[in-house]
């Protein structure tokens, strides 16, 4: 007779993917790598400011990116063909987020990863389930656009709480959107008194080489 | 939202400490789940029954889940309220200088095995 026993567990489901995570980003501290985690909803702009932001910096570091989406490498195709560093597209299989080793794995299929300063992670558009796991990225960015509205750091408080700076994207066509960014701001920072604010507009450039220098300044400081 | 997801991280969890801890069977698997961790209780279970069948070490696992009320701590009054009903701001006193006491988990308590 089989004899049923209990076995006490007591351990968080996400503890191991923070472990991980945090493994990961201790191997990518030795090689200096700089892994920049990017979310945000759908259509907020993340490959087209991505864009503008590699274009500022590939002169200056190695650069590898990975598009994280449900299907298709269109993300992939554009980011490399807009900019000529290597990117590869990685499909969740129908998974809403990347974890720490979907990001490894991601890591390891860029071609000759060692080399890379800086691999720029582009997540799965979504204000929720990216935030929940640590991708073991040095940073995280996030970008808010202005069709979004002013209150979306309210609705989505972890997203915000997990990201280092945001991005208020699409800033050129603020008129014409009930989109009050002081609030915004005030939201944000309600929710993360941390985070530091950039306005940009990915689609004329304004506000991206800001954005670049601090990345910039970023790297410098893993590095240090 | 991501209910299948998480479903996919708590069976590795579980076979892992099944093999660890030769098991044959897990009868009967028990999650604590904080009610502002995200997770939304039914569905988990629909996704549960789905991917066990996916598991012979874990056919017709059960699962049973224990709900942890959010509490919210206040820093500028020193009170505890429910976060569910308030939110971040303190209905004593009006601050927002507060923070989540408890709420947020996603824990596996215990499994009965064989």
């Amino acid at each position: 007779m089989d004899t049923v026993r209990i076995i006490e567990v007591k351990q968080s489901v996400f503890a191991s993917n923070d472990k991980r995570a945090n493994e990961l980003r201790q191997e990518l501290k030795e090689k200096k790598i700089f892994l920049l985690n990017v979310m945000s909803s759908p259509g907020s702009g993340k490959t087209t400011t991505l864009t503008g932001i590699i274009n500022e910096l590939k002169n200056e570091f190695r650069i590898g990116v990975m598009e994280a989406d449900i299907d298709s490498d269109v993300d992939a195709r554009t980011v490399s063909k807009n900019t000529g560093v290597e990117a590869i597209q990685l499909h969740t299989g129908g998974m809403c987020h990347l974890d720490a080793d979907m990001t490894r794995q991601g890591i390891e299929a860029l071609k000759d990863n060692d080399k890379y300063d800086l691999i720029i992670l582009e997540n799965v558009g979504n204000l929720v389930c990216p935030a929940e796991f640590d991708t073991g990225a040095v940073k995280n960015m996030c970008i808010l656009s202005v069709p979004e509205g002013d209150d979306k750091p309210l609705k989505y408080p972890l997203m915000f709480e997990v990201s280092n700076f945001v991005l208020i994207n699409k800033i050129d066509v603020i008129d014409y959107f009930d989109f009050d960014l002081e609030k915004c701001k005030e939201n944000i920072r309600y929710r993360n008194p941390k985070a530091d604010i950039f306005e940009i507009c990915a689609k004329n450039g304004k506000g991206i080489k800001e954005v670049a220098d601090y990345i910039r300044q970023q790297i410098y400081d893993w590095r240090r | 939202m991501h209910e299948l997801g998480v479903v996919f991280h708590v069976i590795d969890e579980i076979e892992d400490l099944a093999q660890k801890n030769n098991v044959e069977h897990v009868n009967k698997v028990t999650l604590q789940i904080g009610t502002v961790s995200g997770i939304i209780p039914d569905y988990l279970v629909d996704c549960w029954n789905w991917a066990v069948t996916k598991h012979d070490i874990m056919a017709k696992c059960e699962l049973i889940i224990e709900k942890i009320e959010a509490v919210t701590h206040c820093e500028a009054c020193g009170r505890d309220y429910n976060t569910i009903v308030y939110g971040k701001t303190c209905p004593h006193c009006g601050s927002t200088d507060t923070y989540l006491l408890q709420g947020n988990e996603f824990m596996i308590k215990e499994m009965e095995v064989v």
